[in-house]
């Protein structure tokens, strides 16, 4: 058995995606970047709920009054990408907190490079 | 009404957060009796349905009729019940405690931060009833984002440090997502419930392992457990008042909670709680020792107090690990006298930057004469956290240690010693501080009597009685809640 099989793409794909946001957080030194990165990472495990639904062949759970009814077994699962949506929710929401916070901060220190940020930080300390 | 209790704990404060703003607009006074009324609505709330599940059994609400694994149910028994009176209590007297600071920030910007503190108590509250895992996530954003938005209150450096805060929570929610997806992809449900009977099959496989790591690391990263704590020392330092002592009181304890809960009633099922448990007891041991050195070193009291809950946080974490009544027993007594406890402290401390205009070890000096009351409950407070009877910390404390000692765990009884050694001498300095000092020649402050006004004085004061409280009746409380909160062993 080798380790990455046709079947199991997509989740390597999500566990590549989630490392690479984990590494953005951590290397980069901009704060703006660090939010990017923080953004690849919640797409990682959308996209891992996203690809757990698929079906080959399969179709979206519709049930329609006339014409032919797909089988139950062909729907594609509607339940991960409700939960998606509600993830997507939390998601913008964060990044909208997270870019009120920036704002501020670039207001008071005029940077957002962390390196400067701390400096410039310890310059006006006002009470250690 | 009363078939709805337990949705009713959720709703109360999420629609008061709402409508915050609104009725601010047409009335100051009416905005804060609505800050101060809907946490407290939401304990009676929480109270009544905890009365029920103690005479029926648990509750099992089924919200819009749905019922589970479809639906999303909340559950009420000893244990979430118990939390949740807690936590709206808690909310209740920090909206009190806020009332004054509120009064001098602008009307709109009183009205946004007593919104926010009521959508931060409607997710705590949300995450410590539901039986639904991707409910839960929901919820820990809810109460996150909403805990963000107070923290960033607190000046230029609290909002860096909420910054660092943000992203944090965000990879630990993320971590939890993902756990909570892996064990849909293996199970198909998302109940609690449901999940536990659903686990057996599947324990062992290498996706659960995954799954449980996942969870685990997510919700430590959110409790602060060391090494995982870096985020919490500056976010509680700089944040307003009001907003330091509900957050630092109750949002480590909740997502405490959710761990315990979902190993020993969820995880438990494929054996996963022993594993996760024995790592996470480590953790609390170094948490301990390391929260405790690190505290004694801090020259600011809330920088202090924030390094405390460090190591307070690995007290519970060892009683988690201990597979004995005992252990958890004083595990979840900790994790309810320690809430109370560092909400007191924090509030007090407060109280202390709100007269004197500083934090440091220094500011408490004489402290006792100028803040009689104040003082009184901190040192109340202060004496609970070393472990003095007949506080609540002497008794949690008590019960941890037997519990290791009966499991014949000597390196965790002996790192409870130590680290409340060490806690005895960064407290008691405060303590002497505040009384055998003489205040500093000249502040900025006039001289005198300097007691806080009524509405910031008596939710310090009630915290403090309850700290006394939970110590003279903790023979009633272990028997009569904490009891029925145990999981099977």
């Amino acid at each position: 058995m080798t380790l990455v099989e046709a079947p199991h793409l997509h989740y390597w794909l999500s566990a590549v995606l989630l490392l690479i946001g984990l590494y953005g957080m951590l290397a980069q030194p901009h704060l703006v970047r660090k939010l990017m990165a923080m953004n690849i990472l919640q797409v990682a495990v959308i996209m891992f709920f996203i690809s757990l639904a698929w079906k080959t062949g399969g179709t979206a759970p519709i049930t329609r009054t006339r014409g032919e009814h797909p089988i139950v077994q062909e729907y594609i699962n509607p339940l991960p990408h409700a939960l998606m949506l509600t993830a997507i929710v939390v998601s913008v929401s964060t990044t909208g907190v997270a870019l009120a916070l920036l704002i501020r901060i670039h207001r008071r220190y005029g940077t957002l490079d962390e390196r400067e940020l701390l400096a410039r930080m310890k310059q006006d300390a006002p009470s250690a | 009404m009363s078939d709805h209790l337990p949705v009713l704990i959720v709703i109360v404060p999420l629609l008061a957060a709402l409508a915050m703003p609104l009725v601010a607009r047409l009335s100051r006074r009416a905005a804060r009796g609505l800050a101060i009324l809907a946490p407290a609505a939401a304990t009676l709330c929480a109270l009544g349905a905890l009365a029920r599940a103690r005479a029926i059994g648990p509750w099992h609400y089924h919200l819009g009729g749905w019922a589970p694994p479809w639906g999303i149910e909340y559950v009420i028994d000893a244990l979430s019940g118990s939390i949740a009176v807690l936590v709206g209590a808690i909310a209740c007297a920090a909206a009190v405690y806020a009332g004054p600071q509120a009064s001098r920030l602008a009307g709109s910007r009183a009205a946004l931060f007593d919104s926010m503190a009521l959508l931060l108590t409607a997710g705590l509250l949300g995450i410590v009833v539901t039986g639904d895992l991707f409910n839960l996530y929901v919820f820990l954003e809810i109460s996150s984002l909403s805990a963000y938005a107070l923290l960033s209150a607190g000046g230029s450096r609290a909002v860096v440090a909420t910054f660092r805060y943000l992203l944090l929570g965000t990879i630990a929610a993320t971590f939890y997502l993902l756990g909570v997806g892996y064990l849909y992809a293996l199970t198909g449900t998302l109940n609690m419930a449901d999940l536990t009977a659903r686990l057996p099959a599947i324990a062992g496989t290498a996706t659960f392992g995954v799954a449980v790591t996942m969870i685990v690391l997510g919700l430590a990263t959110k409790m602060a457990v060391f090494p995982l704590h870096g985020w919490q020392p500056d976010a509680y330092t700089y944040a307003p008042a009001a907003a330091a002592g509900f957050i630092a009181a109750v949002m480590s304890k909740v997502s405490a909670y959710a761990l315990f809960r979902i190993l020993y009633f969820v995880l438990q099922s494929a054996g996963a709680a022993g594993q996760a448990g024995r790592l996470l007891g480590w953790a609390g041991a170094l948490a301990m020792i390391a929260g405790s050195v690190m505290a004694l070193a801090q020259n600011d009291v809330r920088r202090m107090l924030a390094y405390s809950s460090v190591a307070q946080i690995g007290y519970i974490l060892v009683g988690f690990s201990l597979p004995n009544a005992t252990a958890m027993t004083g595990a979840l007594l900790h994790l309810i006298g320690h809430a109370v406890t560092k909400g007191c402290l924090f509030l007090a401390v407060g109280g202390v930057l709100w007269q004197a205009r500083s934090a440091t070890v220094g500011a408490l000096a004489g402290r006792s004469r100028r803040m009689p009351w104040t003082m009184a409950a901190f040192t109340v407070a202060a004496l609970s956290m070393v472990g003095v009877p007949p506080t609540v910390g002497f008794f949690s404390k008590w019960y941890l240690l037997l519990g290791a000692v009966e499991e014949r765990a000597w390196v965790f009884a002996a790192a409870l010693v130590v680290s409340t050694l060490l806690g005895a001498v960064y407290f008691f300095r405060l303590i002497e501080r505040a009384y055998f000092h003489e205040p500093p020649p000249e502040g900025g402050e006039p001289p005198g009597d300097a007691e806080l006004p009524a509405s910031m004085l008596a939710p310090i004061l009630a915290l403090g009685a309850v700290v006394l409280a939970l110590g003279a009746f903790n023979q009633s409380v272990v028997t009569r809640v904490i009891q029925f909160a145990l999981p099977e062993m």
